[in-house]
C-alpha cells in the first residue's frame, strides 16, 4: 500500500486549485460607485464627456477613471453621496436625450478580466437593484377581446350562411349586429350562444334592422382584467427569468399594476430598454390586391413594401409556446403553438387562404419625452407614450395551419430572432412604466457585511476545532475546506453566473458543513480501521474507499431534493439550490480528492507507524 | 469508538417513538390553532412611499411608527436618501374592494404621524395595496416540490438501500420538517422567505444524517454474521455515534456564529436551522431506525442478489 497519487493527478488538482483561486480572486476587488450615461438614439463622444466632466467639476464632486464607449460613458466615484449629487448636475447639463444612471463599476484588474473572470451577482437584499412599476393597459385588453369576438363573430356566421347587415363595436364591451330579418338574427343567436356562453345576448329593433346586441357582463370584465394582469405577470416573470437575473419579484399591486424588481441590476437603462420591448403581437392576412385603401395598412419588410389587412386574424396571447428548432433537412425554422381557441381560429381563416400571405405585427409601446405648455404658458417636461407597429414575418400559408405550425425560409439568425420577437409580443396587454428606482445599497451592503463576518468567523471555529480534533489530517480537511469556498465562489462567478442573496449564504453555510461532515466521515473510518489493527497505509486507503460509498448516497439524496427544488421553484427557492448543487459537487471533489492528495503527499510512498488522527484505540 | 461499552439506544425506542408522536400532534395542533406568524413576504401587505426634505433616519422612523402602534411596519430606503417605504401588514379581514381605499387611508395616517414627529417635512408620494409577495405560487411550487422531492428519495433509496430504509428516511424528514414548524408556531417565530430556504436545508441536513447511519446498518446487516437487528441497529448507531456528534457540533458552530454575527436578516434562518439540526440529529438515531426496525427489516432485505464476491466488502 503506497498510498500515492499518479503526477497527473496531482497536477491535475493543482490546476482546478488554480483555477478556482484565479477566477474567485475578483469577489475581493470592491467596486467602485459610478454613474454610467447613455444616449438612445446617439453615440457618445468626447464633447459630452467634456459636458460632464464640466458639469461634475462645478459641483465638486471628485472623480475618476472616466471610460468612454460607443453607447455610454462611465465616471468612477468615491462614495454613494457623491453619486446622487453628480447625478443631478449630470442631469441638469445634459439634454433629455441621456440617460443618467447609478451603477456600481468593478475594479477587477484587466488582466483577470481578460480571462473572463468577474465577479459573482449579489441579489437585492445583499445589494440593491431595480425597481419597476408597471402599469398593464386594461382597456387594449378589453378591446382586443373585443377584436377576438368580432373576427369570430364573422367567421362563424359566416360559415353557418348566416347573413348580416354588419357589425357595430359600441363599446369595448358591447357589440351590435345587424340584420335584414328575424330568422337570420334567431339562426345567428342560436349559433353565437352556443359559442359565446359569457356573453349576454338581447334582441332590438332599430328602423327595419333587427339587432342583436352582444354585451360582455360586468364579473367577466372583472375576469379578463385579472386574467390579463396574470398572464401579463407570467409573462414578464417567465422572461426576467430567461435574463438570468436571479430572485426577481414580479407582483401585482392593485388591479392594474406590475411591480418589478430586479437585484443585481444596477443598470435601470438597460433593464428598460429591455421591459420596453414589452410587446404585443397580430396575426393579419396580406390585403387582397385592388382592396380599399381604408382596409389595410402599408408596412415594410425587409426592403419590400407589405399592404397588410386591417383585420386581426389571431391575438398574440394565443400563442402558448414559440421557438426556433430545425426540420428534418436541418434547415432553420420557427414553431408556433397555439392554445386551444387560437388554433381552431388559425384553421377556420387559413384554410380558405391556401397561398395568401400571413403577416405578423409586433406592437410595442415606448416612451419619450415631450416639451408640452401649460396654460399659464409655460413649458414642461411630459413623457409621451406611443405605439411602435412593425411586421416582423411575411410568409405564404402553405395549408390549413392546424395548432401547431412552422415558419420556414429564415437563416437561423431570423429564426432565433423572430422567436424571440414573437416570445416578447405574446404578452396579454400593452403595458407601461410609471415610475422607476434604484434601491440604495448601503442597507444591502450591511447585509453582506454581517452575514459574510458570521461565515468567516465560523468557518474560523471549525477550522479551529478540526485541528485540534483531527491534527495533520485536521490540515488537510481545512485545506480542502478552503478550496471548497473558493471553488464555490469561482463556479459563482463564471461558470454559472448565479446571484448571491441571503438564502444562497445559507446554502453555502450548509455545504461547508458537509464537506466537513464527508471528511469526518472518512476519518472515524480510518480511527476505526487502525482500532481494528490495520496498518496505517492500509488503514488510509480502506478508511477512504468504505466512506466514499456513505458519502456518495447522502450527496446524491441531497442533490436529487437540490434539483427537484431547483426546477420547481422560483426565487429564493431556486438560489437556495443551486448554491447547493455546485456545493456538492465542489465538496465531493474538495473533500475526498483534495484531501487525499494532501494525506498521500505526506504520508504516502514512506513506512509509517503511526498516523496523527487524534486519539484512536489501540488494538488490544 | 474509545470506549467498548455500546449504548443501548434502541431500548428505548418505544419511549423515543412516544416523545416523537406527542412532539408532532403538539405541532400540528398548534400548526392548526396557532397557524405560523407570516412575515411580509407571504402577506399582503400596504406600501406607503414617502419623500423627506432633508435626509431621513431609517430607525427614527422606524422608532416613531413603533411608538404609535405600527410595531410591525418595515421601514426600507428607497431610491435615494430622503425616499422611504413603509410596508405594513393587512389584515385578511378588510374586503378586496376596501383594500384600495384604505391604503390611501393608512398612508395619509403614517404621512401626517411622521411629519408630526419632527421638522423634516413629509410628502406622500403615494400608497398602494401589494399583494402577497411570493403568496398562493409559491405556496403551490413549494408544496409541490416537497412531494416531488420526497418522492424522487423515497425511489433512490429504495433502489440502493430497501424499500424499507425509503419510509424510514422520509418519515424522518417529515417528522423534522413538522416539529420544527410546530416549534415556530408554538413560539409565534416569523416565518418568511429566509426560513423557508432554512426548511429545505433541513431537509438536506436530515437526510444527509439519516442516509449515513442507514448506510452503516446495511453494511452491517450484510457483514455481521450473529446478531438481531436490534443489536445490529444499535452496533450501527454506536459506530456512527462519534460523526454525528462531531458533525452536529460543527454544523451548530458554524449557526451559532451566524445567530450572533450574522445580524437581523439571518437570524431567523439561523434559529430554524438550529432547531432542525437539533431534531434531524435526534431524528436519525431514534426515528428512521425505529421505524426500520417496525418494518421488520431482515438481513434477506439486503443481501446483494447473487453477487459471490459479495463478501469482499459487501458493497457493490
Amino acid at each position: 500500500m503506497l498510498n500515492r497519487y499518479p503526477t497527473w493527478k496531482n497536477a491535475l488538482i493543482l490546476l482546478v486549485v488554480l483555477l478556482g483561486f484565479l477566477y474567485s480572486v475578483p469577489n475581493i476587488y470592491p467596486d467602485d460607485e459610478a454613474i454610467q450615461i447613455s444616449a438612445d438614439s446617439l453615440a457618445l463622444n468626447e464633447s459630452d464627456m467634456v459636458a460632464i466632466t464640466t458639469a461634475m467639476e462645478a459641483a465638486q464632486v471628485e472623480f475618476f477613471g472616466e471610460e468612454i464607449s460607443e453607447d455610454s460613458i462611465l465616471i468612477r466615484l468615491n462614495s454613494v453621496e457623491d453619486q446622487l449629487v453628480a447625478k443631478t448636475a449630470i442631469e441638469d447639463a445634459l439634454t433629455d436625450d441621456y440617460i443618467v444612471a447609478l451603477n456600481l463599476a468593478p475594479t477587477t484588474p484587466a488582466w483577470l478580466q481578460a480571462i473572463g473572470a468577474g465577479k459573482m451577482n449579489l441579489g437585492l437584499d445583499l445589494q440593491g437593484g431595480v425597481h419597476f412599476l408597471m402599469e398593464v393597459d386594461m382597456d387594449a385588453a378589453l378591446e382586443r377581446r373585443m377584436e377576438d369576438n368580432v373576427s369570430n363573430v364573422r367567421s362563424i356566421l359566416r360559415e353557418e350562411r348566416i347573413r348580416t347587415r354588419g357589425t357595430n363595436v359600441v363599446d369595448n364591451a358591447h357589440l351590435e349586429i345587424r340584420f335584414a330579418n328575424t330568422e337570420s338574427r334567431s339562426d345567428a343567436r342560436s349559433v353565437l350562444v352556443e359559442n359565446f356562453p359569457d356573453l349576454q345576448f338581447q334582441n332590438r329593433e332599430l328602423n327595419d334592422l333587427m339587432i342583436l346586441d352582444l354585451r360582455t357582463p360586468p364579473e367577466i370584465i372583472l375576469q379578463i382584467q385579472r386574467d390579463t394582469l396574470q398572464a401579463n405577470r407570467t409573462t414578464i416573470m417567465n422572461r426576467v427569468d430567461a435574463l438570468g437575473v436571479a430572485e426577481p419579484t414580479v407582483q401585482q399591486q392593485g388591479s392594474d399594476r406590475i411591480v418589478v424588481e430586479l437585484p443585481g441590476v444596477q443598470d435601470p437603462a438597460q433593464a428598460i430598454r429591455f421591459l420596453q420591448r414589452i410587446a404585443t403581437l397580430e396575426f393579419h392576412l396580406e390585403a387582397n390586391p385592388g382592396a380599399p385603401s381604408a382596409s389595410y395598412e402599408t408596412y415594410e419588410y425587409q426592403g419590400l413594401l407589405v399592404d397588410v389587412d386591417n383585420e386581426v386574424i389571431l391575438q398574440g396571447d394565443r400563442v402558448s409556446n414559440v421557438r426556433s428548432t430545425l426540420d428534418q433537412n436541418g434547415l432553420p425554422q420557427v414553431q408556433i403553438n397555439l392554445d386551444a381557441q387560437g388554433g381552431t381560429q388559425i384553421n377556420r381563416v387559413t384554410r380558405d387562404n391556401v397561398g395568401r400571405m400571413m403577416d405578423i405585427l409586433l406592437s410595442e409601446t415606448r416612451s419619450r419625452s415631450i416639451i408640452s405648455t401649460d396654460e399659464n404658458g409655460e413649458e414642461f417636461e411630459d413623457v409621451e407614450f406611443y405605439e411602435d407597429k412593425r411586421l416582423i414575418s411575411h410568409a405564404t400559408i402553405r395549408t390549413a395551419l392546424p395548432r401547431t405550425f412552422v415558419i420556414t425560409g429564415l437563416t437561423a439568425r431570423e429564426a432565433n430572432g423572430l422567436s424571440e420577437l414573437i416570445r416578447s409580443g405574446s404578452l396579454a396587454a400593452p403595458m407601461t412604466i410609471v415610475e422607476q428606482s434604484v434601491i440604495g445599497p448601503t442597507m444591502g451592503r450591511e447585509n453582506l457585511e454581517q452575514g459574510i463576518m458570521g461565515v468567516q468567523v465560523a468557518a474560523v471555529l471549525v477550522v479551529i476545532f478540526m485541528l485540534f480534533y483531527y491534527r495533520v489530517f485536521g490540515v488537510a480537511a481545512n485545506v480542502a475546506l478552503i478550496m471548497n469556498i473558493l471553488l464555490i465562489f469561482a463556479v459563482m462567478s463564471t461558470i454559472i453566473p448565479a446571484t448571491l442573496t441571503l438564502p444562497g449564504i445559507v446554502g453555502i453555510v450548509l455545504t461547508v458543513g458537509m464537506a466537513v461532515d464527508a471528511n469526518v466521515l472518512i476519518f472515524t473510518r480510518i480511527r476505526e480501521e487502525l482500532s481494528n489493527g490495520m496498518p496505517p497505509q492500509q488503514a488510509i486507503d480502506s478508511g477512504y474507499n468504505r466512506a466514499f460509498t456513505t458519502i456518495l448516497d447522502a450527496n446524491l439524496t441531497t442533490f436529487l431534493v437540490a434539483l427537484v427544488l431547483f426546477s420547481i421553484g422560483t426565487g429564493p427557492v431556486k438560489g437556495f439550490a443551486v448554491t447547493l448543487m455546485i456545493g456538492i459537487i465542489t465538496s465531493m471533489f474538495t473533500a475526498i480528492v483534495g484531501t487525499r492528495a494532501l494525506v498521500n503527499l505526506f504520508y504516502g510512498g514512506r513506512s509509517v507507524q503511526k498516523l496523527s488522527i487524534g486519539r484512536y484505540r489501540l488494538p488490544t | 469508538m474509545r470506549d467498548r461499552k455500546e449504548i443501548d439506544f434502541m431500548g428505548i425506542r418505544k419511549i423515543a417513538a412516544v416523545i416523537s408522536a406527542v412532539l408532532a400532534v403538539i405541532s400540528v395542533i398548534s400548526l392548526a390553532v396557532n397557524s405560523l406568524q407570516f412575515g411580509l413576504d407571504f402577506t399582503a401587505g400596504t406600501s406607503v412611499r414617502l419623500e423627506y426634505q432633508e435626509t431621513v433616519v431609517l430607525d427614527e422612523v422606524n422608532e416613531t411608527l413603533a411608538a404609535n402602534g405600527y410595531q410591525d411596519a418595515v421601514v426600507v430606503s428607497f431610491g435615494s436618501d430622503r425616499e422611504i417605504r413603509v410596508i405594513l401588514p393587512v389584515d385578511d379581514e378588510t374586503l378586496i374592494e376596501d383594500q384600495a381605499s384604505e391604503a390611501v387611508l393608512v398612508g395619509e395616517t403614517i404621512a401626517t404621524l411622521l411629519s408630526d414627529a419632527n421638522d423634516n417635512e413629509v410628502l406622500l408620494l403615494g400608497s398602494d395595496y401589494v399583494s402577497a409577495k411570493v403568496g398562493e405560487e409559491l405556496a403551490e411550487q413549494g408544496g409541490m416540490g416537497m412531494l416531488v422531492a420526497l418522492g424522487i428519495i423515497m425511489v433512490y433509496i429504495a433502489v440502493r438501500f430497501q424499500f424499507k430504509f425509503s419510509v424510514g428516511a422520509v418519515i424522518a424528514l417529515a417528522h423534522d420538517v413538522l416539529i420544527t414548524l410546530g416549534i415556530f408556531s408554538l413560539f409565534g417565530i416569523e416565518f418568511n422567505l429566509n426560513t423557508l430556504a432554512a426548511m429545505l436545508a433541513i431537509i438536506g441536513y436530515s437526510l444527509n444524517d439519516t442516509i449515513v447511519v442507514s448506510d452503516r446498518i446495511r453494511e452491517n446487516f450484510r457483514r455481521m454474521r450473529k446478531g438481531t437487528p436490534i443489536e445490529m441497529v444499535n452496533t450501527s448507531l454506536n459506530q456512527t455515534l462519534s460523526r454525528t456528534l462531531i458533525t452536529s457540533f460543527t454544523t451548530l458552530l458554524v449557526l451559532f456564529s451566524v445567530l450572533l454575527i450574522g445580524g437581523e436578516t439571518t437570524q431567523g434562518f439561523a434559529v430554524a436551522l438550529i432547531i432542525g439540526v437539533v431534531i434531524g440529529t435526534y431524528s436519525s438515531i431514534y426515528i428512521a431506525s425505529n421505524i426500520i426496525l417496525f418494518m421488520k427489516v431482515t438481513r434477506e432485505d439486503l443481501m446483494v442478489p447473487v453477487r459471490e464476491d459479495a463478501e469482499l466488502d459487501g458493497l457493490p
